[in-house]
């Protein structure tokens, strides 16, 4: 089951020393405190992605995983700031809300195919923004504001996780738990693609009707894809909350989910590391053109469009058979 | 002998044209049973129907005297109901030997979840889907290939796969549609070979549709013979040459591409 490569290992090790100790030492040095906000954001959006990449992995183009971010955030913060929950448990109890959401909704809309079931899943991330506008428990369009900072976690005594409102620097505290979070998603992620459910999601993607015949409940596997993905969005947008310390119902737009099918495809669809990648440049890349001021969105558009002409299976198809897995 | 399968009246109406109309035979265990009719006589119709991937209007299909028509396709598979499909309709971007492990499904006595965490079931369902695809790939003769990309492969070979894939799922009845369509002679006589060998050494009762002649007579134990939708023959391959009826069908359609 383990049978990774020497370089696949060595590749895996570079990455995480990279994060966790690379990452902090170049921001003491240069003084770039701002970059942990950002690489934090990518750790979060790269997990919701994360999300959307296993759903493109049974031939679904989900654009709705901003839906199940917000779902997500704010679940979290009724659960912290009016329940009255450790954030640590309202975390996967988020993930868990936008499972189940995702498995009520989807027991309709998953029989559609391509680009019937894309329009359904873009109209949902309004759906949810336009039911935060309207629920009492929202807060409607004030949002949910001043959430507390994750507390701490004991277990017998020993302290787990350090209560974040007593730390000095609660940006390297987040970068962490992003990290730890983005790390744990695609490394179950792996497992899973590498695992028999894995090879039926190929099998279905490849052919429903030949699936079928071979005896797999398609239905039933389409729906539990589903609900792993919007748990995947779930979670990132809880821990997205915590960090902005506030929920609107334009904390996920429309746009939020188009990006998140765009991290997928930029990276590529044939790698299971590919959102990664995919978010980390997607992300930089707009910032980095933000000197361009009011021509960004046309330079970066136009690069978008050249590397999808050029590059279909996305940017880690230009390094494929080196080994590794990033 | 008694039947494995039965198919009972069964209609297939689409609006108002008639695909199927009040149609029963049966097929004994471990038979190789044909259906064949000229064009759109509703052989595929029938087939889908046994399998449950299309509902019947009316009637029903048995199985062991259990129902299994208007179910859904995954759960007839599971009772070793098993079609396949024609050449395009396979797993592109998997290879000969991962489209077989992955038809193994069936056989799976770990959980899912059991394969995630690499549970002891798991990994030994691994290893038997392994060995298995492998045998089962030797006696098709398809070892050589076994590593090709199945988009990769001609045409003889994609049918192959197919029945591959089918057997995999180590099924009962193997319905099979149009095994024999674009080979030539001596493919075919494999192909003719390969479904006996696995009716005889597997004990997989074989149904199939087709349009090749020389082989269904050479192949069939029994004809099913439609047209128009309806039954209008049955019987052993000799009985079949000379019913009048099926005659006059096939010669009657001045157009129809079958010599006979």
């Amino acid at each position: 089951m383990l049978n990774f490569s020497a370089k696949q290992l060595i590749g895996v090790g570079v990455f995480l020393f990279a994060i966790f100790v690379g990452v902090p030492l170049i921001i003491g040095a240069t003084g770039r405190w701002d970059f942990y906000f950002t690489l934090t954001s990518v750790a979060l959006l790269a997990i919701a992605s994360a999300g959307v990449w296993l759903t493109f992995y049974i031939g679904r183009i989900n654009i709705g995983q901003g839906a199940f971010a917000l779902i997500g955030a704010y679940v979290s913060a009724i659960l912290v700031v009016k329940a009255g929950w450790s954030f640590w448990i309202s975390l996967p109890a988020a993930g868990i809300f936008a499972a189940i959401v995702a498995i009520l909704i989807g027991m309709p809309i998953l029989r559609l195919r391509g680009v019937y079931f894309a329009m359904i899943t873009l109209v949902l991330t309004q759906v949810v923004t336009l039911t935060a506008l309207a629920l009492p428990i929202t807060n409607g369009a004030k949002g949910i504001s001043s959430i507390p900072l994750p507390s701490g976690v004991l277990l017998f005594g020993i302290p787990l996780i350090p209560d974040f409102a007593a730390m000095e620097n609660t940006k390297l505290a987040f970068y962490y738990s992003a990290c730890i979070l983005m790390i744990a998603t695609y490394a179950a992620l792996y497992r899973l693609v590498n695992s028999r459910l894995g090879h039926l999601c190929r099998s279905m993607q490849q052919n429903e009707e030949l699936a079928s015949s071979i005896g797999v409940n398609i239905a039933y596997i389409r729906i539990v894809i589903f609900a792993i993905s919007s748990f995947f969005g779930g979670i990132g947008g809880a821990m997205f909350g915590s960090i902005a310390q506030s929920v609107y119902p334009s904390s996920f737009q429309v746009a939020d989910s188009v990006n998140f099918m765009l991290n997928c495809f930029l990276g590529g669809l044939g790698y299971v590391f590919g959102p990664m990648l995919g978010t980390l440049v997607l992300y930089f890349g707009w910032d980095l053109l933000f000197e361009f001021g009011k021509y960004q969105m046309l330079i970066y558009s136009t690069i978008l469009i050249l590397i999808i002409r050029f590059l279909p299976n996305g940017l880690l198809s230009l390094r494929i058979g080196k080994g590794g897995d990033k | 002998m008694s039947a494995l399968l039965e198919v009972k009246n069964v209609t297939k109406k689409y609006g108002g044209l008639t695909a199927n109309n009040d149609i029963s035979f049966d097929v004994t265990e471990n038979e190789i049973l044909s259906v064949i009719g000229p064009n759109g006589a509703g052989k595929s119709t029938l087939f889908k129907m046994i399998s449950s991937f299309t509902p019947t209007t009316s009637g029903e299909v048995l199985y062991r005297g259990e129902r299994i028509s208007n179910l859904k396709p995954h759960i007839v598979a599971r009772k070793g109901i098993v079609r396949t499909f024609q050449e395009t309709t396979i797993f592109k971007s998997m290879t000969v030997r991962e489209s077989v492990v992955v038809a193994q499904h069936l056989r799976a006595k770990a959980s899912l979840a059991g394969y995630f965490w690499g549970s002891k079931i798991a990994k030994e369902d691994i290893a038997a889907f392994g060995s298995y695809a492998d045998e089962l790939l030797e006696f098709l003769g398809m070892s050589e290939i076994s590593n090709e990309q199945a988009s990769n492969l001609p045409q003889g070979s994609l049918r192959a796969l197919g029945i591959a894939i089918g057997l995999a799922t180590d099924p009962k009845v193997l319905l099979l549609d149009e095994p024999f369509a674009g080979m030539n002679h001596d493919e075919t006589m494999r192909m003719v070979d390969l479904i006996r060998s696995v009716r005889d050494e597997r004990g997989v009762t074989v149904m199939l549709v087709e349009h090749d002649m020389p082989a269904v007579m050479n192949i069939s134990d029994r004809i099913v013979v439609l047209n128009f939708g309806e039954k209008i023959a049955q019987g052993t391959p000799s009985e079949i040459q000379n019913n009048e009826k099926v005659i006059e069908a096939y010669l009657g359609s001045a157009d129809d591409e079958i010599g006979m």
